[in-house]
């Protein structure tokens, strides 16, 4: 069991990606890191970012920053939300494109690359779904 | 959290009216050649003019516009500085009109776009559409269908700023459509009222605008295809199309709309001949494995007076309803009556299927198939065989 947003959930959650053919298969073609944010709020007391880099089916690095050392990386894509979206994201009570659409998921980068990559994101919320992970109460 | 949007909608005779209306200096009016020709776009600037309003054409939208079309009239309308965008025409027209905002008021690219992001695109412009086709529903909804050229492939974009703040449905923008684009355009407005109906992101408000339009679509499209001057049916089309744009921009389409973009993008089928012609394919595809879609057509089916007996009996009765529709206005019911050869349509499939297993409506349909599904979907589509599987 690891904790959302340490270094040791998104250790697990590149080990999913790298075991899941289903993902492999769907993003093949896929170029483009990620920051996943988490928002202040609630158990959350600083803006805590998840560095994912995804390369063509697989997951090459992941790592954690903070507020104070984000400019570590410059991804190609920013997804932000609050940790109780995650949630609902990671356990599949809200469709990611769903939650983009809504705002609850706020997407920064090139849309138009995304959507052409929907199946690779479902593929990587079920890789998600792999990972047994303890919410900050 | 959920949303319904909906534009103020100005309908019925003389709606053109509102036009003069309107507070604003600059309208720019997003448009295509056809539409300048007929002379629609002159009755558009004839009442603006009577609101003291400046105006400037664009007219270059061509069928499935592309990114290169929307980058151009957003250029144009940097220059003259607009407080009104209007996509006046079809849905390509609408479309462009509010890319072509998005991107003259936040400075991006077409595809830079992202529904999670707030432009503030009223401090500049508000957007308006006049559709002059009876199917897109696009007036109704703040999706936006670009094309890919280069990469052959339909982009599905928008955010819920790009919802016009005003539709004018004035019937009389509609009386000129010829018989195939009559038939195209309102089977696109039937697959999009079933398809949002029974989409997994549906909701209590997008029930009554589907039901009503796909009623309404029975009713009247056959009338409005083999006598274009019937002048309530063309009414009750334009309002069906909007109705069933409200209900598909907030509940979303599904596996015919993600069949036939995929098809569109590479064969340059009409969008609305795309999309229906995979309507009742996918629709046996989603009876046959989703209890919840079964019941949902059936809803459907007993709302129209299609058909009679127990759930399955009502859901397969409007299968064959949307069949016997499709055909009675000059609508292809196999891929093979498209004029596709079949050795092209079989080289394309691995395409095919990456363009539809990406698009987001194959996912929000009650059944979701993985690619081995699809494959035999288009298969059976090529030829004509109904879902068995």
């Amino acid at each position: 069991m690891a904790v959302f947003g340490t270094i040791e959930w998104v250790t697990a959650f590149m080990e999913a990606i790298n075991a899941s053919k289903a993902y492999e298969d769907a993003a093949k073609t896929w170029e483009g890191d990620f920051y996943f944010i988490t928002e202040v709020g609630g158990a959350v007391k600083e803006q805590g970012y998840q560095y994912v880099d995804l390369w063509h089916g697989k997951c090459r690095k992941v790592d954690v920053v903070t507020e104070a050392t984000k400019d570590k990386y410059k991804p190609e894509f920013v997804l932000q939300a609050s940790i109780a979206t995650w949630r609902k994201v990671a356990e599949k009570k809200v469709d990611p494109i769903q939650a983009i659409v809504t705002r609850q998921l706020k997407l920064t980068g090139n849309m138009g690359k995304v959507m052409r990559a929907v199946k690779a994101a479902q593929e990587l919320v079920n890789c998600v779904t792999q990972v047994k992970t303890e919410y900050p109460e | 959290m959920q949303f319904f949007g909906v534009p103020f909608t100005v309908f019925g005779d003389e709606s053109l009216q509102y036009l003069n209306t309107i507070l604003g200096k600059r309208a720019f009016i997003v448009t295509d050649k056809n539409i300048t020709k007929l002379g629609l776009a002159d009755l558009v600037i004839t009442e603006l003019k009577k609101a003291n309003i400046e105006c400037k054409i664009f007219d270059g939208v061509e069928p499935d516009p592309s990114i290169e079309t929307v980058v151009k009239a957003a250029g144009i309308a940097k220059d003259f500085k607009p407080d009104w965008v209007i996509g006046l025409g079809g849905g390509s027209s609408m479309d462009t009109a509010k890319s072509a905002l998005v991107c003259y008021v936040a400075g991006i690219g077409p595809l830079d776009m992202s529904p999670s992001e707030f432009y503030n695109l009223r401090s500049k412009a508000k957007l308006m559409c006049i559709p002059t086709t009876s199917g897109t529903g696009s007036e109704a909804t703040w999706a936006i269908v670009l094309t890919d050229v280069a990469g052959q492939r339909k982009v599905s974009l928008g955010s819920y700023e790009t919802m016009p703040d005003v539709a004018i449905l004035d019937p009389l923008m509609v009386m000129s459509m010829p018989p195939q684009i009559t038939g195209d355009t309102g089977i696109d407005a039937l697959c999009h009222a079933i398809e949002g109906y029974t989409a997994t992101w549906r909701t209590k408000f997008t029930d009554g605008p589907g039901l009503a339009a796909i009623r309404l679509v029975f009713q009247n499209l056959k009338k409005a295809y083999d006598n274009g001057k019937d002048e309530d049916a063309r009414k009750e089309m334009m309002y069906a199309a909007h109705q069933a744009g409200s209900c598909f921009s907030n509940g979303m389409p599904g596996l015919g709309h993600s069949t036939g973009h995929a098809l569109g993008g590479i064969f340059h089928t009409p969008h609305g001949r795309a999309v229906g012609l995979f309507l009742p394919y996918t629709m046996e595809y989603l009876i046959n494995g989703s209890e919840e879609a079964v019941g949902l057509f059936a809803e459907i089916a007993r709302f129209c007076k299609i058909g009679a007996g127990d759930d399955k009996k009502c859901a397969l009765a409007l299968v064959d309803a949307v069949r016997k529709l499709a055909k009675s206005v000059g609508q292809p019911l196999s891929v093979k009556e498209t004029g596709i050869k079949r050795e092209d349509y079989m080289k394309s499939m691995p395409d095919l299927l990456d363009r539809s297993v990406n698009e987001m409506m194959t996912s929000t349909v009650t059944r979701v198939p993985e690619s081995e599904d699809l494959e035999k979907m288009f298969t059976y589509a090529y030829d004509g065989k109904s879902v068995d599987f």
